[in-house]
């Protein structure tokens, strides 16, 4: 349907094609997007809270979450506002592992929650087998508060609105439940490859 | 309220207008058959397409309030090496054809039903989501009160400075902060945004704002939230639209 836009030519890059999703451009900056102000969280304070339904099933400490085997994750991630960004590096400890030290089995749907009343919404099978983990550092440093630091969910093959920042707590349900931008508009999966950004996408 | 937004089609928006709002900000009018309505502070994504296929996708706010006419107003900043800001400061001209998306954003808005008192931050070209907001305020709810601190670098890159001005004469309180030049007016400040700007704002508005909207690049939103929350104003009641990042 697009018809050719008079005078405008563009800049693409070569090399990225098949690596960048559609729509999307690279950057090399990495933008910051939140619903509100930036909470600032003391790692004394921090606790990350595994519930199953309405129960809390694990609780850790910052001392005891960084006491899990850690990860290494490089790759690119993709934003719904268009902007991507290649090969970043983040470590942290998979959803996997998570799930091993709390010795449960997960339901098929997750809600990840975050300290400022975020929330959104993940099929199990998208944060298992290596996809997700809590992020715990970027770049070898501690993650920026703006950036979603202490600790931020990272689901990289999903738009970047999935990977909760200032995450304290995975709730597996038994039924979808959307979260914050789902329920404002946005695709319940959000697969940037099939370009899954608005809900009738 | 949460709404889903109307059905995101893509659509043809022809240029009708294009004005030099400051010498960085391009106002750009646009005609759009069957535009389905807006909420103040939601955005549209323009695609522009050229011969090759490459596609470029950018997210602007509107900046004009619904009036239920077919016509939107955006506000482009030009980025240095923007490859779409470019185009559209330089390339675009009336009758020209682009492609838009939207009624975008569900939570960066404000409603009448929403009500009042409502504070609202912009840096820069941050203003544009508020003024739809002031502008919806205007047409729609002119009873509610609405206060606006805005940062610019100096009076000439204050968009919609005239418009702004006769709003401030009209019981919208409007408060610059020009972080390189004096201030011009009793009413504002020099320098960067700091407490004493943002007491002006909260004095002129009377009471503690119920909604609090900060719009602009997101070292300038860290800064005012920062403010706010010294303020008082609860952490839940403020929201943030950042451009760019860090």
């Amino acid at each position: 349907m697009a018809s050719f836009t008079r005078g405008f030519f563009g800049r693409g890059r070569s090399g990225d094609e098949g690596r960048l999703p559609p729509g999307q451009h690279v950057t090399d900056g990495f933008p910051v997007l939140s619903i509100g102000p930036t909470p600032q969280m003391a790692t004394a304070d921090w606790t990350l809270t595994l519930k199953v339904g309405p129960k809390p099933v694990a609780r850790w400490t910052w001392e005891a979450f960084n006491a899990l085997p850690r990860t290494t994750w490089r790759g690119d991630i993709h934003c719904v506002t268009t902007w991507s960004k290649f090969d970043t590096e983040w470590e942290g400890v998979t959803v996997d592992a998570i799930l091993d030290a709390a010795g449960i089995a997960p339901d098929p749907y997750l809600l990840a929650h975050s300290a400022d009343g975020y929330s959104t919404n993940l099929e199990t099978g998208d944060v298992t087998d290596g996809k997700a983990m809590v992020a715990l550092s970027y770049g070898g440093r501690p993650i920026p508060a703006e950036h979603g630091g202490p600790a931020r969910l990272l689901v990289p093959h999903l738009y970047f609105w999935k990977s909760a920042k200032w995450v304290t707590g995975l709730q597996f349900l038994p039924r979808e439940e959307l979260g914050f931008w789902e329920l404002r508009g946005y695709h319940r999966r959000g697969d940037p490859f099939a370009e899954e950004r608005y809900s009738d996408d | 309220m949460i709404e889903a937004p109307a059905r995101t089609i893509w659509r043809a928006a022809t240029v009708s207008a294009l004005a030099s709002l400051t010498p960085r900000i391009r106002g750009i009018t646009l005609d759009v058959p069957g535009w389905p309505g807006h909420r103040a502070g939601q955005h549209v994504t323009v695609r522009l397409t050229a011969p090759d296929g490459y596609q470029a996708l950018r997210d602007y706010s509107i900046a004009t309030a619904d009036d239920g006419r077919p016509r939107l107003g955006l506000a482009v900043d030009l980025l240095p090496d923007g490859e779409v800001s470019t185009f559209l400061h330089e390339g675009l001209a009336p009758g020209d054809t682009l492609e838009i998306r939207g009624p975008l954003g569900g939570h960066f808005v404000w409603t009448p039903e929403d009500g009042g008192p409502v504070l609202l931050i912009g840096g820069g070209s941050g203003v544009v989501p508020l003024m739809a907001m002031l502008r919806t305020r205007g047409l729609k709810a002119p009873e509610t009160r609405m206060a606006l601190l805005l940062a610019a670098r100096t009076w000439g890159d204050i968009a919609f400075r005239d418009e702004l001005l006769a709003r401030d004469a009209v019981r919208a309180c409007v408060t610059f902060a020009t972080s390189r030049e004096p201030a011009r007016r009793r009413e504002d400040v020099s320098g960067r945004i700091g407490p004493e700007a943002l007491s002006r704002a909260l004095d002129c508005l009377g009471q503690p704002p119920r909604h609090a909207y900060i719009c602009g690049a997101t070292g300038f939103v860290e800064t005012a939230a920062a403010l706010a929350l010294a303020a008082g104003i609860p952490a839940a009641a403020i929201r943030t639209e950042r451009y760019g990042g860090a």
